[in-house]
């Protein structure tokens, strides 16, 4: 995962680093099938390295396969990321180390979950429980971000088609 | 891309069995890893696949962009009407427990339901967006060759 990290850094070729990305997507994938992270595991699999490894090429065909060399210093936006970057690791510092049992995720409403979630919905997988019916407002607001990105997309892209596509016809 | 005969073949083949695989995540997701979510992935993956291979002009003939736009919409309305229903019934919003005749049965009917509108939006979402890359400027399959 790092190798590829490093190589979609120095790589000029877009093409690649697109390919190198939905690699990276699997291999984050294969992380989390090891951390026992199924459903997120099928969910980067599926859309880290499929769908968004095709929209990107979809992107690609539109604009141009080389990296514009960068016209300014990129000495600011480095240090900018390094600071951020050491911000969080600070973060990171205070949380319970992996696998702790005594961590406050732990204690809190999971173990309600993990006794109940089969009886109260009478769905197997708790994470599904968990998503649609006892966090079913945090799925309604994801559906309708999803919803809201097409819907953008769609604004910006389609009508200059649509447009085109009757300029074409009032030529033929 | 359209000539080749192998990716043509290998493509026919796989379709049907990833839009099968996308309707087991879809609906088994209630007992194993996946759901609404991953389900529309693998079902636009589908649609992505054929227009890829079949060209865009073909795919867009077998589901019209119109539809796809309804969907978006639908699989949100879909969910949120389960949301409004369960309110008619006498519950709080989203609450599924009154959707059938005892709580687990209706906790099980409504997560069914919610994820179906979520694997309808996101397939939906995502061939509107693969359709509207793929339609602009040259063709996808012309850019291949």
């Amino acid at each position: 995962m790092v190798l590829t990290v490093f190589l979609i850094i120095r790589l000029h070729n877009l093409f690649a680093v697109v390919m190198l990305s939905g690699i990276y997507s699997l291999l984050a994938a294969t992380f989390f099938v090891v951390v026992d992270g199924v459903d997120v595991a099928f969910t980067e699999a599926a859309v880290g390295a499929g769908i968004s490894t095709v929209l990107m090429l979809g992107a690609l065909s539109l604009t141009t396969q080389h990296e514009k060399v960068a016209a300014r210093s990129t000495w600011v936006p480095l240090a900018v990321v390094a600071v951020t970057g050491a911000a969080l690791v600070y973060g990171t510092l205070d949380m319970p180390n992996y696998g702790d049992p005594d961590a406050p995720i732990h204690n809190h409403v999971a173990p309600r979950y993990i006794e109940d979630s089969l009886k109260e919905t009478s769905v197997p997988n708790m994470v599904t429980a968990v998503l649609a019916s006892y966090r079913g407002y945090d799925t309604l607001g994801e559906v309708t971000v999803i919803f809201t990105a097409g819907v953008g997309v769609l604004l910006l892209l389609v009508r200059v088609t649509g447009r085109r596509r009757e300029e074409d016809e009032d030529a033929a | 891309m359209s000539h080749h005969l192998v990716v043509r073949v290998i493509a026919k083949l796989l379709i049907p069995f990833i839009l099968l695989f996308g309707l087991y995540v879809q609906f088994h997701g209630d007992f194993g890893p996946g759901g609404g979510f991953q389900a529309g992935v693998i079902f636009a993956a589908a649609f992505v696949l054929y227009a890829l291979v079949y060209g865009l002009e073909n795919a867009r003939r077998i589901i019209p962009d119109k539809y796809i736009r309804m969907g978006t919409a639908l699989g949100v309305l879909i969910f949120a009407g389960t949301g409004v229903a369960a309110m008619l019934l006498g519950a709080n919003y989203l609450d599924y427990s009154v959707l059938a005749h005892d709580p687990p049965h209706g906790q099980h009917l409504g997560i069914f339901v919610v994820e179906f509108g979520v694997g309808l939006t996101v397939a939906s979402v995502m061939v509107a967006i693969f359709f509207a890359f793929a339609g602009r400027g040259h063709k996808i399959d012309e850019m291949e060759d």
